[in-house]
Order: structure tokens, then C-alpha cells, then sequence
């Protein structure tokens, strides 16, 4: 059973804020704490969308994102990216390995929301070719 | 055919034509291919018998019929001088080459300091001591065509009229155009006159032909040696040495001797025009094997004219008359013209060299010292000046030539005549020996010693041969001047006994050299001399160029300006054009180095004199005043050297060690720097983490009205725990960065730190109770006294008790917490049971945000500062925080505190500055 999102972070308040908020947007949601878990968790899971913090434990979240485009399976998932304000370089190297869209923290839950259903409502697989 | 004075004269010009071909065609030659045979050393030994003039080759004959052997010692004397070239002649034309010495003025006033005094009496005492010698050549072209002239009825020719004098004018008119015609097409004297070269050299071998043509004449018609020397016996007459080895001897030998290097025609030859150093190895047997040949038919030739000859002819033209008496024409006109290349190439490079001593010496000079301040005139100003002034001193060389002759012309004898030239010149000898061999030879000493060596030539020498046209003179040579009878020319200082050759030598020599050597010792060297010597000393020892007394500096485009002047435009304009491609600069831009400015002083001292080029660099070199104190301190050229290198090394390893501390600063800078992103990169990480948590939550609770009350509670604890989580982020900054600075300051009192200790045990109880660790208490100490802060020593123990609970991922995880006094301190020391710290994390662990692997992922990860402020705290109280090796696996943190002396009476330690 495929969900809707799933979610990488480790910060448990935050984790726990995006669950509710994404939650409550009427999707179904997964979550991991570290970037070992992620690539298991899409494989198993299959999310429509991957939330990925960069400051992952393990794994970074620019390694699981060069590693989600390096596999046919899961190439086509769309990304979006929480980056920090000011690491104006996590973004560039996010985007060059294939991030769809990226939401910078402190950022406003609609934010959030609005990205996600971007990248829901868009036949992501087709854009890609 | 009947020779008459029209037939040899159109011979001569004829003759004079053929040389000019040749001159041509031997300047063509070398332009178009590098030199070719005209650059062998052949050709260089046979240009050196220009040393052979018209006196070997008729006064020779002239010389052996009135003194015996006498004139071998005129061969000997450079015999020897070029057997032993690698004593002298190398050194010559080494220091020639390198410093681009045009003659023996400039050879000296090179040495000397570049002065110029010694360069214009050099040249002014060269030209006077010629004068004789041009006269002796005139003197025997003229008699030689009187000879003809007079050897038939109708002789005369168009001569008819002319007396001996207007003939020998003629001859000195004719000589001087042809001598301007064929030398002075070029400035730049060591462009060398290849084709001039060319013209003597066959001329060298016309005349060795035609002797020993009327050798072979001679030895036919007599009936070879033996009958020659037997009918000479029979008349009484013999030609054996009468005085061999006399004082004359000696004189004259040392005189031939010292002419081969002095008379400024075999210095051109031998040195200016030398093109290749190891020509000097052939000509030192070839030269003495040529004049071997030369003189070889002349005791013959001598012999049989004494014998055949009415009495009363005039022995010196011998070579020509026996011809003539013998009806053979040609074989006299062969002899002639023999004699007459004799003298042609004597006088065209006689003044060649000395019209290029006089317009490098004393034209230039006084041109420069006119155009002092305005410039020097248009583009080819110099170089037609320069031209000019040699043409003119052409004319006035051989009109002193002639002069000399007039006044002279009532003696018959050639030899004479050269041997007081020889005088003359000689006494260049002592100095340019001293500027070969002695290191302290002073200008000053030189000048007075040439000049006092002069005076008593012209004295004992020059003068007398006017005693037969001057009764003046005669009076004076019997008498002394107004009877002072020591002062007697030809008995000076009451020396009479000697012959008047060896007297003026001696005495000339002998005060000459004595002024040079006491005058040095007692006179100083300036330092331009100084320079000079050690360069001219060293010249065997050097690489040629490295000396450069002329430094400052100077525009490209004033430096041109002179080398155009001097050089012509093209050879300027190459010149700068090399330079600027070997500095790869536009040559607009070129700074000319110093080593340029010596190689364009070299280029110029080849066109105008060392002497000269110093002063019109030096006018365009600014700052020579100070290059001349510059020099002053070089002590000695090499010595200056050696320093100058030891310097340069000395410079050039303090910027070593200067880059290299530099390079450290750097790096550490760059270190420090990346640092401090790092550090706020961090900070920023830290903080936007709670705020995040903080603002999501915030608007979860404000847009979501119908949230049940347990989930709201929820999320406000949550807000309110990040909050408290940022703020005591923000207070561990803080804390950490005023404590580094040295900021916080609080006050060191005793204390027992076991009763610290046990409130952070209490503190902790409940974290370790929630996740389930053993807190086991090793041995404590009973009591511990020591100087600090409570509350600051129980936030380190609280935070090392804490990090062990936290980060302990045993499945049984245990803290154990010892105590104990020793050695005066009191040690704490907090182990657990977990995986412990890894190898390569230990020396990070103290760094402010790192965080262990098991940090990163624990829940509730700290900002990674407690334990840089926990490190920063102990030292305040003179301890230490350290990591130690823990249990079998798991991490070890010990601090140690010195112990106070006395609980009660101590004083309170106030730690800290306050900012």
C-alpha cells in the first residue's frame, strides 16, 4: 500500500509539527529519524513525495538524494529539500543532484503544504523525461 | 723598355688600384660570409708584417753595408716578443676583446681609470714620435723613384722640375687620399678593417716576393754566396758584427722589441684587428719565419752593392739601384713596387691607428665638453664628425710626416730615422706593462712617467736629428743648453761613453720607468682604477663581461639616442631591438639593466674610446656621481663580487624564511577563518532547529481551532521546551565565548568539592532513572578542599555525569562515579559502560558543536558546547579536563582540581579579568 509522503528528519519536534500538518492536509505520512532509513523506508513504503532534511544523522540527505536518482526504481520520486536559511551552497549542490523544490526552516507549515501539493498534483514521472 | 719616374708612378697608382680591389673585395668578402680565408690566422701573420717597412726593405740592406749586423736585432726583438706571446700579446688581446680597446691610448687610459689626460697625451706623444717614422717612408718612396728617375737620360719625365721635396710632398698628398680612401669608410674601429687587412696581407707578400726576387738576382749574377762573400773579401770589405752585443745591440733589440707591441700600427694590427685569439699561436712562428725570410738575401744584396757599386751610392737603395745597374727593368720595377708596399702599407695603417687615437681622444672628448648641456647635434652628427676628425688627422699625421722630413732631409740614412720613432714610441712600454702585471700602477705615476720619459726623448733622441739642418741645435748637442754641460742631449748627467741610441733609451727607460714605480707607490689609485686594474689583472681568470662600473640608470630613449649618434641608426636600433627581445619587453618600455648600459659603453667604446663612451653615458646614466662612490666602496672587482653574491644569498634566504612565516600566518589565518564560518554556520544550525519547531508549532495552534485539548497541551510543552532549549543554546554561546574571552569572571573560594559532586549526582538521578542507567559510586574521597565556584564546578560534573548517561548505548548502561585525593589534587573521574569514543574522535572532543557519532543521533542531542565550557570552567580553577582511558569499553572523564592548602584561611581566588 503506497502512501503520500514520507518524511526524513531527525529533530523530533519538527518531525513530529510536519507529521501533524501533513497529516491534517488529509495525507498519509511515514517518517524516518536518519538517512540510513530512508532509502529502505521509499523502497517500501513508495511515497508520491520524499520531505528530506539535509542535516541527517548516518547519512546525509545529499547522499540519499544522489542515491534515489542513481536508482531507476526511484529515480522519478519527487524531492522537496528542507534547507537552512543562509546555506545558500546546501541548496545549489540540492538542486544540482535533483531536488524538486526546496522549503527553507524556519518556514510557515502552508509553505510546507503548498510544495507538497506541487509536487502531488504534478505527473512528476513525465516531467522527468 | 726604359723605366722611367711616369712609367713607375702610373705602376704605383696602378698598383695602388689593385689594393683598393682588394680592400673592396675583402670587405665585401667578410660582410657576406662571417670572414671566410680573410679570418686565418695566415692572413693575420702576414698583415702583422706591416712591421716590415720600407727600412727593412731598402734601409736594411742600407743598415747591413754601414753597421755590420746590426739590423738583425730589428727582427729579433719581435721575435721574441712572439715566440713569448703567451706572455704578453695574450693578455693584450684578451683585455682588447673584452673591453673593446680600439688602440694603445685607449689600451691605457682603459687601465688607467678611463682617463682621459693619459688618452690625449698617449695620442698627442704617438703622433709626434711617428712623425719620424712617416718621414723615413716618404724618404724612401722618394728616393726610390729619384733612383729611376736618375738611372737614365730621359729618367725625369714629367718629373722634370719637381725637386726631392716637392716629390715627397706629392708622395705624402698622394698617400693621405688613399689612406682616408681606404680607412675611413667605417667609425666602428673593431668592425675591423678586414678589407684594409686584405690589402696589407698582399702586400706583405709583394714585398717578401720582390726582396727575394733581388735576392735571387743578385746571388745569379754574382755567382751565388761564395763568390759574393770572396769578391767582398778581396775589396776589403766584410760584414761581420763589430760591436755584436754592444749597448747598441741591446738598445736596439729591446727598442724592436717593445715597437712590436707600442707603434700604434702593429697594436692595430695585432690586437684591434685580431679576430680569434689562437691566431696568435701561428703568427708566433710564422711572423718570425716571414722576417727570417726578409732579411735573408740582405747581407748579400748589401755585399755585392758594396762591391759592384760606384762609391758614394747610396747603400740604402742598393735593392733597387743593382737591379737597375744590371739593365734588368722589370725585376727594378718589381722592386719598386716591393718597396713601395712597404711603405703604403706602413703609412695607411700608421694613421689609420693614429687618426683613430686622435678623433676618439681629443676630437670626441672636446666635441662632448662643447656640447655639454645642448644636445650633440642631429642623428649622424657623431658619426660624421667622428669621421671627419680621423680624415683630418690623416692629413696632419702625414703633413708632420712630411714636415719632418723637410727638416731632416739632409741625412742620407734610413735606419736612423726608425730607430728614433722606435725611441719614441718605446715609452708606452713601462706602462703597459704596468697595466698588465701591476696591480697598484697609478694614473698619476703613468702620466708623469710617459711624459718625463718623452721629454727625454725628444731630448736626447727627436732633437738631434735636426742638428744637420739646425745649427742651433747642433750648438746645443756640443755644448749643453747655455753650457750646461750635463744637459748635453747625447751626454746626459755626464754619461758620455755610450752610443746615442743606447743613451736616449737608456736614460728615457730608465727615468720612465723609475717615475712609474715610485710615483704609484706614492700616489693613490682612484677607484675607477682601481676597478680598471683588477679587471685588466683578472682578464685570463674572468669570463669576459661581467664588469660594469657604469650603474644608475637611465631611459631607454636617451641611451638611444646616443647609441644612434655613435652607432648609426641600424646598428642602434638592432642592438635595442636584442635587448628588448632577451628582457621580452616592447622597447619602448625597456628599462635598461646595467649589464645594457655596460654593453652599449663596450659598443660605444668601440666606435669612440673607453674613455670617451664613459663620459657620454655617464652624461645620460643618471646618478654616476653616486655610481662613482658605488665603485669606491667595491674595494676590489672580485671582492665586490663575492659580497655582492653573499648578499644576495643572505637577502634572498631572509625572504625564505620571511615567505615561510608568512605562508604559517597564512595558514592559520585561513584556519582561524574557516573556523569562525564554521562556528556560525553552526550557531545558525542550532538556532533555526528550535525556531523551526517553535514557529510550526505556533502555527499549528493558531490555525487549527477544533485541536482536541491534550494535543494542545501537547504542542505548547513542546514550544515551551524548544524555547527553554534555544535559550540555554543561546546562554552556552554566550557563556562559552565570554569565558573564552575571559569575560566571565566569578570568585574561587574553598570548597569541598565532594559536596559538589553529590548535588550533580542528585541533579542527575532523575535522567538516569528515566533512561534507565546505573549510577554506581566507585571510592570517594572523604572530603576534597579546594579554591573554586560551586555552582560552576557542579555544571561540569553535571554535564560530564549527563553526557555518560546520554550517550551510553549499552543495553545495561552503567555510569561509574570515583573520587580520591592524591598528590595534592583532587581527582573526579566519570567512566561508562558505552561504546566509548572512538580513536579518531578524542583530540575533536573538546571542540565547540562537534558531537560524536552517538551524539548526532541521540534525542535529545545537545549543541555539542558542554564540553568546551566544562574544559573552559576547570581550567579557571587551575585544573584539568581530560579523557582518560575508561573501563574494558566505554568513555573515562577525569578532572582534576588542585587542592587548597587550608580550607578556613585561604584566600579568595578571584579569577578572571574582568573585560
Amino acid at each position: 500500500m503506497a502512501i503520500d509522503i514520507l518524511i526524513a528528519e531527525d529533530e523530533p519536534s519538527i518531525l513530529e509539527a510536519l507529521t501533524f500538518v501533513l497529516g491534517r492536509a488529509g495525507w498519509s505520512v511515514r517518517t524516518v529519524t536518519d538517512g540510513e532509513a530512508v532509502i529502505g523506508a521509499v523502497r517500501r513504503e513508495e511515497p508520491r513525495v520524499l520531505v528530506l532534511d539535509i542535516m541527517l544523522p548516518k547519512r546525509s540527505g545529499f547522499e540519499v538524494l544522489k542515491q534515489i536518482r542513481a536508482n531507476a526504481a526511484t529515480r522519478a520520486l519527487p524531492v522537496l529539500v528542507l534547507t537552512a536559511k543562509g546555506q545558500q551552497q546546501d541548496r545549489q549542490i540540492a538542486e544540482e543532484l535533483g531536488a524538486d523544490s526546496f522549503v527553507t526552516k524556519p518556514y510557515a507549515n502552508a509553505d510546507v503544504v503548498d510544495a507538497v501539493r506541487a509536487l502531488l498534483g504534478k505527473p512528476a514521472a513525465l516531467e522527468r523525461q | 723598355m726604359t723605366l722611367t719616374a711616369d712609367l713607375v708612378i702610373a705602376s704605383a697608382v696602378a698598383y695602388v688600384g689593385l689594393l683598393f680591389l682588394v680592400a673592396f673585395l675583402g670587405d665585401r668578402h667578410t660582410r657576406n660570409r662571417d670572414g671566410g680565408f680573410l679570418r686565418s690566422p695566415f692572413v693575420y701573420t702576414l698583415s702583422i708584417s706591416v712591421y716590415c717597412t720600407s727600412w727593412t726593405f731598402y734601409g736594411a740592406v742600407g743598415s747591413a753595408a754601414r753597421n755590420g749586423l746590426e739590423f738583425v736585432t730589428i727582427y729579433l726583438g719581435p721575435t721574441l716578443v712572439f715566440v713569448g706571446w703567451w706572455f704578453i700579446l695574450r693578455r693584450l688581446v684578451r683585455i682588447s676583446h673584452d673591453q673593446r680597446i680600439t688602440s694603445i691610448a685607449d689600451l691605457l687610459s682603459s687601465r688607467f681609470g678611463k682617463s682621459n689626460r693619459l688618452a690625449v697625451l698617449v695620442t698627442v706623444l704617438a703622433v709626434i714620435a711617428i712623425a719620424p717614422y712617416i718621414a723615413l717612408q716618404l724618404k724612401a718612396v722618394t728616393s726610390s723613384i729619384e733612383a729611376i728617375a736618375g738611372s737614365s737620360e730621359f729618367g725625369r719625365g714629367s718629373l722634370e722640375g719637381w725637386d726631392e721635396v716637392g716629390l715627397a710632398f706629392g708622395v705624402a698628398a698622394g698617400m693621405a687620399v688613399f689612406t682616408i680612401l681606404f680607412g675611413t669608410r667605417n667609425v666602428d674601429a673593431k668592425e675591423q678593417h678586414h678589407g684594409v687587412v686584405a690589402a696589407i696581407a698582399l702586400e706583405a707578400v709583394v714585398k717578401l716576393t720582390a726582396l727575394i726576387a733581388v735576392g735571387l738576382s743578385v746571388l745569379y749574377i754574382s755567382g751565388g754566396f761564395e763568390a759574393i762573400y770572396t769578391r767582398a773579401a778581396e775589396a776589403g770589405l766584410s760584414i761581420h758584427a763589430t760591436e755584436t752585443f754592444g749597448d747598441r745591440w741591446v738598445a736596439s733589440m729591446l727598442l724592436a722589441a717593445s715597437a712590436i707591441i707600442c707603434l700604434p700600427r702593429q697594436f692595430q694590427v695585432a690586437v684591434v684587428e685580431n679576430s680569434d685569439e689562437s691566431h696568435l699561436r701561428t703568427a708566433s712562428w710564422a711572423f718570425p719565419a716571414y722576417m727570417l725570410a726578409m732579411s735573408l738575401f740582405i747581407v748579400p744584396i748589401a755585399l755585392h752593392g758594396l762591391t759592384v757599386m760606384p762609391a758614394g751610392s747610396n747603400p740604402d737603395m742598393f735593392t733597387l739601384t743593382l737591379p737597375l745597374a744590371a739593365g734588368h727593368d722589370g725585376l727594378a720595377l718589381f722592386a719598386f713596387i716591393g718597396g713601395f708596399s712597404s711603405a703604403t702599407s706602413m703609412i695607411i695603417l700608421e694613421s689609420i691607428a693614429l687618426s683613430i687615437m686622435v678623433s676618439n681622444h681629443i676630437v670626441v672628448p672636446i666635441m662632448l665638453r662643447l656640447t655639454a648641456n645642448e644636445g650633440i647635434g642631429d642623428g649622424q652628427g657623431v658619426r660624421r664628425l667622428i669621421l671627419n676628425a680621423r680624415r683630418l688627422s690623416i692629413v696632419l699625421i702625414l703633413l708632420l710626416g712630411f714636415s719632418y722630413f723637410y727638416l731632416t732631409r739632409a741625412s742620407d740614412a734610413l735606419a736612423p730615422i726608425g730607430l728614433i720613432s722606435f725611441t719614441g714610441v718605446a715609452q708606452f712600454l713601462p706602462a703597459i706593462l704596468a697595466a698588465l702585471f701591476w696591480r697598484d700602477a697609478s694614473a698619476k705615476a703613468a702620466i708623469a712617467a710617459i711624459l718625463i720619459g718623452f721629454l727625454v726623448w725628444v731630448w736626447s733622441s727627436f732633437m738631434p736629428s735636426f742638428a744637420s739642418s739646425s745649427p742651433a741645435v747642433a750648438a746645443i748637442m756640443a755644448e749643453g743648453p747655455f753650457g750646461v754641460a750635463w744637459l748635453r742631449p747625447q751626454a746626459l748627467f755626464g754619461l758620455e761613453r755610450l752610443d746615442p741610441l743606447a743613451h736616449a733609451v737608456f736614460w728615457s727607460l730608465f727615468l720612465n720607468t723609475t717615475v712609474l714605480i715610485v710615483g704609484s707607490l706614492i700616489s693613490s689609485q682612484s677607484a675607477l682604477e682601481h676597478v680598471q686594474a683588477a679587471v685588466f689583472l683578472n682578464v685570463l681568470r674572468n669570463a669576459p663581461g661581467d664588469t660594469g662600473p657604469l650603474r644608475g640608470s637611465a631611459t631607454a630613449d636617451d641611451l638611444f639616442l646616443v647609441a644612434r649618434r655613435v652607432l648609426g641608426h641600424q646598428r642602434a636600433v638592432d642592438l635595442f631591438s636584442e635587448e628588448a627581445k632577451q628582457t621580452g619587453m616592447p622597447w619602448t618600455s625597456l628599462e635598461p639593466s646595467p649589464a645594457f648600459i655596460h654593453r652599449l659603453e663596450r659598443e660605444l667604446a668601440g666606435s669612440v674610446g673607453a674613455a670617451s663612451a664613459h663620459v657620454m653615458l655617464s652624461k645620460v646614466v643618471s646618478g654616476d656621481a653616486v655610481s662613482l662612490e658605488e665603485v669606491m666602496q667595491m674595494a676590489d672587482e672580485t671582492q665586490q663580487a663575492i659580497e655582492h653574491s653573499q648578499a644576495l644569498e643572505r637577502a634572498s634566504a631572509q625572504l625564505r624564511a620571511t615567505a615561510e612565516k608568512l605562508e604559517v600566518a597564512n595558514r592559520q589565518l585561513r584556519r582561524v577563518d574557516q573556523q569562525k564560518d564554521e562556528f556560525l554556520s553552526q550557531v545558525s544550525h542550532e538556532v533555526r532547529t528550535p525556531m523551526t519547531a517553535i514557529r510550526a508549532f505556533s502555527e499549528i495552534l493558531l490555525t487549527e481551532a477544533d485541536l482536541d485539548e491534550e494535543s494542545r497541551r501537547k504542542f505548547v510543552n513542546t514550544i515551551h521546551k524548544e524555547s527553554l532549549r534555544l535559550t540555554s543554546l543561546l546562554d552556552e554561546i554566550l557563556d562559552l565565548s565570554a569565558l573564552e574571552r575571559g569575560e566571565r569572571v566569578w570568585e574561587n573560594r574553598p570548597i569541598d568539592a565532594e559536596e559538589s559532586l553529590d548535588q550533580a549526582l542528585h541533579v542527575c538521578d532523575a535522567l538516569a532513572l528515566r533512561s534507565g542507567t546505573a549510577i554506581r559510586t566507585g571510592p570517594r574521597a572523604a572530603s576534597a578542599p579546594v579554591l573554586a565556584d560551586p555552582d560552576r564546578l557542579g555544571q561540569v560534573l553535571i554535564n560530564l555525569i549527563s553526557n555518560a548517561i546520554k550517550y551510553n548505548d549499552a543495553d545495561s548502561p552503567e555510569v561509574e562515579i570515583r573520587s580520591r585525593v592524591e598528590g595534592g589534587d583532587y581527582i573526579v573521574e566519570v567512566a561508562d559502560n558505552g561504546i566509548g569514543i572512538p580513536e579518531e574522535e578524542r583530540p575533536r572532543i573538546f571542540e565547540k558543536f562537534y558531537r560524536g557519532r552517538l551524539g548526532e543521533s541521540a534525542p535529545y542531542a545537545g549543541a555539542g558546547l558542554g564540553l568546551p565550557i566544562s574544559r573552559e570552567i576547570v581550567t579557571r580553577m587551575k585544573g584539568r579536563l581530560e579523557l582518560v582511558g575508561g573501563l574494558e569499553r566505554g568513555a573515562c572523564f577525569r578532572v582534576t582540581l588542585p587542592l587548597s592548602p587550608e580550607r578556613e584561611t585561604a584566600p579568595h581566588d578571584r579569577v578572571g579579568t574582568p573585560a
